[in-house]
């Protein structure tokens, strides 16, 4: 037998993508959310770069665990927390440079991200190597997804765009790959979906957009049990 | 004190929006006067886009349409939009200010009452964040030498952004009084002659024939409190924190602040001070939370139109206010007649228990 069976991983992935969404539902590291989310690219590589600290502080939190004295394990885990990210600091640095520089001080700031430090408390202090990674990796993953479809709108609004600044990542024959929506000839911007108000009114809407599609499944889920579908109808009532 | 709750009818929704729309008509007249016909088209593209989107979100909602689309408070902020957009703005400015105005300021929160910010003030703020420069391209008065635009070419301007042969937008187009001083402190550290330029000179004592349609505010607002629509306490609070506030910079140094009468009669000040910080359901409710709300928004709109980056801010300094009457309202409860006030601060009590 594995250390981990399927129907355990699946669980850990919905929870993470879906039931408890980092962005969505616990509304945790809202700072680097709605400040990077003002396109594409910039959101889907701060969320990828905190997704890799979370798989190994999860990793790495959850093999240290049996050895941390209670009173202290907040300090510990920043302490393994901040090691991991300078090292996707000086990675970044070094190996796309140019998105680095337009990340700036996010990719350090990932250290005091709450997800990455919520998750060691509320998970990795308490599980095993193998969960506490897919679980922090698949966090992280939930967190990108977020960050792409409000970076995908914040963009395509404000800009009529879609993947731009793409050659910050690919190098400059990616410069083509950018794909103009709206005829880059028009002109067209709508500055508010850029700038910060955009970025919380687009989180609204999503979080808004999560609820509908989980009442609408609920719903569902009451019409295909019928014989409980009286009791909870009355109560919502 | 307040009144006593003997039976009084009280007045319906539809009257009240009636009277407030009657209200504007002065001023609605004077601005055709002085900018052309081109702002009755944008009244009438806000008020149709207000009914649309007003009845689009109600029926999302599945709410009655009639008595919802009938009580006239959408066509009230259509018009209190479009009466603080440029006049000659493009058709679409002022229909997306609209329709964000009652969709996300209006219906998004649960629709009329349950609005936190004022959904006019709303609108106008996306708008001027989003087009800057569109916004501040005003209209010149026609009074100005060389601006001649008959009614059908500013519609034909309105709505396909061209101009008859041989006229370009830079000769029927000016900055308002409000940019015009700013622009002049910021390129030359004072007021300098400014204000005795043509576009001034056009108003009489007023600050260009702008000035003559607050004065219209004026008249409107003043028909509004005889007929007890508004409070007083908003206006007059409103007015007087605006007007001390300048009046005390402009005696400081006359020559880089500009007199009380111009920030009252400039901008939108006068239509703020009768139409928009009396909206019942954004500000609060109690008279001393009135006085405070109002004296607030005066003086935070002369620090935006003077220390900020934009040129009016009665918008931003009407959304800052909204978000603070809830907790004027707690704090300005009333005293209930024939007790003495602290017997009856429950809320002092509260605290020590």
């Amino acid at each position: 037998m594995s250390i981990m069976s399927w129907a355990e991983a699946r669980d850990i992935i919905r929870n993470s993508i879906w039931k408890q969404n980092a962005g969505l539902v616990q509304i945790l590291g809202l700072c680097p959310v709605l400040v990077m989310s003002s396109n594409i690219v910039n959101g889907v590589s701060l969320g990828l770069a905190t997704s890799l600290v979370m798989l190994v502080s999860g990793a790495a939190v959850a093999a240290v665990r049996e050895f941390i004295p209670n009173e202290l394990r907040s300090p510990i885990f920043i302490l393994i927390i901040a090691a991991l990210v300078t090292m996707v600091d000086l990675l970044m640095n070094s190996y796309v440079h140019d998105l680095y520089v337009v990340l700036g001080i996010f990719i350090p700031l990932i250290t005091t991200n709450c997800i990455v430090l919520a998750r060691a408390e509320a998970y990795a202090s308490k599980n095993g190597v193998a969960h506490s990674a897919l679980d922090g990796f698949f966090m992280g993953l939930g967190l990108t997804v977020v960050l792409a479809i409000l970076g995908a709108g914040r963009e395509l609004l404000g800009k009529g765009t879609l993947l731009s600044g793409i050659d910050l990542v690919f190098g400059p024959a990616a410069k083509s790959w950018v794909i103009h929506v709206i005829p880059a000839e028009w002109n067209y911007q709508f500055l508010l979906a850029i700038l910060p108000p955009g970025a919380f009114i687009g989180l609204g809407f999503l979080i808004a957009g999560k609820l509908a599609l989980d009442r609408r499944a609920e719903a569902k889920a009451r019409l295909a049990a019928p014989q409980d579908a009286t009791l909870p109808e009355k109560q919502a009532a | 004190m307040n009144t006593s709750p003997f039976f009084v009818k009280p007045t319906p929704l539809q009257v009240v929006m009636l009277k407030v729309a009657a209200a504007l008509l002065p001023a609605i007249a004077v601005y055709v006067h002085v900018f052309g016909v081109g702002i009755l088209l944008q009244l009438l593209l806000a008020t149709v886009t207000a009914l649309a989107t007003e009845a689009g979100c109600l029926k999302l909602r599945k709410y009655p349409l009639k008595p919802f689309l009938s009580d006239g408070s959408a066509i009230v902020t259509a018009w209190l939009l479009a009466l603080s957009m440029p006049p000659l703005g493009g058709w679409w400015m002022v229909v997306l200010a609209t329709f964000i105005a009652i969709a996300v300021g209006k219906h998004l929160y649960g629709g009329l009452g349950q609005n936190p910010f004022n959904p006019a003030m709303i609108g106008f703020a996306v708008m001027i964040v989003s087009f800057p420069a569109q916004m501040s391209r005003w209209a010149a008065p026609l009074a100005l030498p060389g601006v001649d635009l008959d009614a059908a070419a500013q519609i034909a301007y309105i709505f396909t952004g061209s101009l008859p042969a041989g006229l370009s937008f830079d000769a029927i187009a000016s900055a308002t009084p409000l940019d015009m001083v700013k622009t002049a402190l910021i390129q030359h550290g004072h007021l300098g002659d400014v204000l005795s330029g043509a576009l001034f000179a056009t108003g009489g004592w007023l600050p260009s024939q702008m000035g003559w349609i607050a004065l219209a505010y004026l008249v409107g607002g003043l028909y509004l409190l005889a007929s007890r629509i508004i409070p007083w306490q908003t206006p007059l609070a409103f007015l007087a924190g605006l007007g001390v506030l300048a009046g005390a910079m402009h005696l400081y140094d006359p020559g880089h602040y500009t007199s009380p009468v111009f920030h009252l009669f400039g901008g939108a000040a006068m239509l703020a001070a009768f139409f928009i910080v009396t909206d019942p359901v954004s500000g609060p409710t109690t008279p001393r939370g009135r006085l405070i709300f109002g004296a607030s928004i005066g003086v935070l709109t002369y620090c935006i139109r003077v220390f900020g980056g934009y040129p009016d801010g009665v918008a931003f300094a009407v959304i800052i206010m909204n978000i603070a009457a809830p907790f004027i309202d707690q704090y300005t409860q009333p005293k209930v007649f024939g007790r003495k006030a602290k017997q009856n601060d429950s809320r002092k009590k509260g605290a020590k228990a």
